[in-house]
């Protein structure tokens, strides 16, 4: 994969759900990706999408993404710059999604993570260096059957590419 | 089986094996057939345009592959109704099913119509997980996802772990499936079951309704699950029939040796009305916590508490009354079989005339997009699945999960009262 990301933490709470990601009061912007993304996670932290920066990354709890299965909220996330997500853990159909829109969501342990971190992450290599606090974490690889599809740039590309799913060699 | 030791299936790896070609068991990754695809207004067009990106635009399943116009019907503005155009336009070019405007929520069609034991579903929206009342593999994914299983006709999935949920008992008078699955979810958590398939058995259940089976199957997720099932019996069978569909029954039901993640063992006698409070469907309390909470809107539908019974439960609580004048009253029928049988039983003459706006079927104002957006620090009661923050249109109102009971109480009384009250 790619060379080490870096970028600002912005750090959530547990059980940031999709209703906090992509709000159904916007459910009518969901064919406007772009303006929709001008939302994202608004209800959660008023200064998130007017603040974020290209690159930087959503720092979570517990339970990242539950609710519905609208994969506008992995795709809005991704579109405002954010290089990642790193949470605790993530809702089963949040986590699909990501994968398949081509966001890295890595699990590993949060709680040392603050707000404003400047953080380094090396997807290939598994670690995540927390540059303000002087730490490193690591995080637990993806299936890989998920790299296949990330790496492919989403499930769409794969399709494109291989024409059916290809999911071992 | 070289080692000569049988290994029990539970209901997912049997329907899961079934459809990869294989045996499978729990943690196997494979690729399967699915046989029933789905997407709504909501989640449809953003797979359409995937589709049409890669050049995909054809369905392997067009008689069973259904796009769903239910979450903003009819349309409230122009954006959502260009939207319905492109599921529309979809469904002439491919000739795949399109459920129009007033024909009800995605997940009570499909059990009425489309969705049989022993079947994979997979559909673009969270609550897919209801169709697995019926014995069938059904889970939400995103519109990626489904749109590659609509041209394809197959999808990957992880084979999950099950957790076997046996209930046992008979409710008490006042307590009702809603009130169970709250409990179980106040119980394991919101993430309690992320991954894993939910079985629900026990006499309880084999006793239950197919529509208070749905109620339980469509909540699944709320505990992170990926579906939520239970075994085809005579109940599915007497189900199917009434929907003109009896022929498509078979019998579906998990080894006796099949080796569970985890065994919950439930008295139903042992329950109380329950409710969840804001802001997560977890944050569940007993009812005389709650009691004396002013509510400003009352809500009954939705996939999870909008079928006939619980329209019959609101009715029998609102006969002859009227809705609190500081209460209003919103009910949503989940189809147009259920509107059609409601007004035939009178249930929604009782209704109106208790003072309750009656919407078309679909999901009104469940996911915040129209038809009772919530006003600042407004307080609903709803018979939905969930009460995140924002849900209703406004984050900063407050909603409360019950059943259907429960919430007609609250639209006489003005504030959460016990139903068991006025039952
Ligand atoms: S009724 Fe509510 S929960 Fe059910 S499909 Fe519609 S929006 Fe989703």
């Amino acid at each position: 994969m790619k060379e080490p990301i870096n970028g600002k933490a912005w750090k959530f709470g547990d059980d940031i759900s999709t209703d906090l990601i992509a709000p159904g009061r916007y459910f009518h912007l969901r064919t406007n990706l772009p303006e929709l993304a001008k939302h994202v996670l608004e209800d959660a932290d008023p200064e998130f999408p007017s603040n974020v920066n290209p690159g930087d990354f959503v720092v979570a709890g517990r339970n990242f993404g539950l609710g519905s299965s609208r994969e506008h909220a992995p795709t809005i996330i991704k579109l405002a710059g954010v290089n990642a997500v790193l949470a605790k853990s993530f809702a089963r159909i949040f986590y699909r999604n990501a994968i398949n829109v081509g966001l890295p969501v890595l699990i590993c342990d949060t709680d040392k993570v603050d707000e404003g971190d400047e953080l380094e992450v090396d997807l290939s290599a598994g670690i995540i260096k927390d540059i303000t606090k002087g730490i490193e974490i690591t995080f637990n690889p993806l299936p890989d059957v998920m790299i296949r599809i990330l790496n492919d740039g989403g499930l769409a590309s794969h399709i494109e590419k291989h024409g059916d799913f290809k999911l071992e060699d | 089986m070289y080692s000569g030791e049988h290994m029990g299936k539970t209901i997912s790896e049997k329907i899961i094996g079934e459809h990869a070609g294989k045996e499978v068991s729990a943690g196997d990754i494979v690729v399967a057939g699915v046989d029933v695809t789905a997407v709504q207004d909501g989640t449809g067009p953003l797979a359409v345009q995937q589709l049409r990106k890669i050049n995909l635009v054809e369905a392997k399943n067009p008689n069973r592959t259904i796009l769903f116009i239910d979450h903003a019907a009819p349309s409230p503005n122009r954006d959502l109704s260009n939207a319905h155009n492109i599921l529309r336009q979809f469904a002439k070019d491919t000739g795949v099913i399109l459920s129009e405007v007033g024909e009800g929520v995605c997940h009570q069609r499909l059990v009425e119509s489309y969705v049989k034991p022993g079947d994979i579903l997979i559909g673009a929206d969270s609550h897919t997980c209801t169709s697995g009342a019926l014995g069938a593999f059904s889970t939400g994914m995103g519109s990626t996802d489904v749109a590659i299983g609509i041209a394809l006709g197959k999808t990957w999935l992880r084979v999950p772990e099950t957790f076997k949920i046996n209930v046992t008992g008979k409710f008490q008078k006042g307590v009702y499936a809603k009130d169970l699955i709250l409990h179980i979810i106040g119980m394991i958590g919101a993430d309690g079951a992320t991954y894993k398939a939910l079985e629900f058995s026990g006499e309880t259940i084999q006793n239950m309704t197919m529509s208070e089976r749905f109620t339980l199957t469509n909540m699944a997720v709320e505990a992170g699950a990926k579906t939520g099932l239970v075994e085809s019996d005579e109940v599915t069978r007497r189900y199917l029939k009434e929907m003109g569909r009896e022929d498509e029954f078979r019998p579906i039901i998990a080894d006796e040796d099949a080796v569970y993640e985890r065994i919950i063992d439930i008295d139903a006698s042992a329950i109380e009305p329950v409710i969840s409070a804001p802001h997560t469907v977890d944050n569940v309390k007993s009812i005389k916590d709650l009691a004396g909470t002013k509510v400003d809107q009352v809500f009954i539908g939705t996939c999870t508490n909008g079928r006939l019974d619980d329209l019959e439960i609101a009715a029998s609580v609102l006969k002859g009354k009227q809705r609190h004048p500081d209460t209003r009253l919103i009910v949503t029928p989940a189809s147009k079989q259920v509107y059609i049988q409601a007004m035939e039983k009178g249930y929604i003459q009782t209704l109106v005339e208790a003072g309750a706006a009656v919407m078309a079927p679909g999901c009104g104002p469940c996911v915040g997009v129209h038809q009772g957006i919530l006003a600042n620090d407004e307080v609903c009661i709803a018979t939905q699945n969930r009460n995140f923050k924002g849900r209703m249109g406004n984050p900063d109102s407050y909603i409360y999960l019950s059943s259907p009971a429960t919430a007609a109480a609250a639209a006489v009384a003005g504030e959460i009262i016990d139903p068991r009250e006025v039952l």
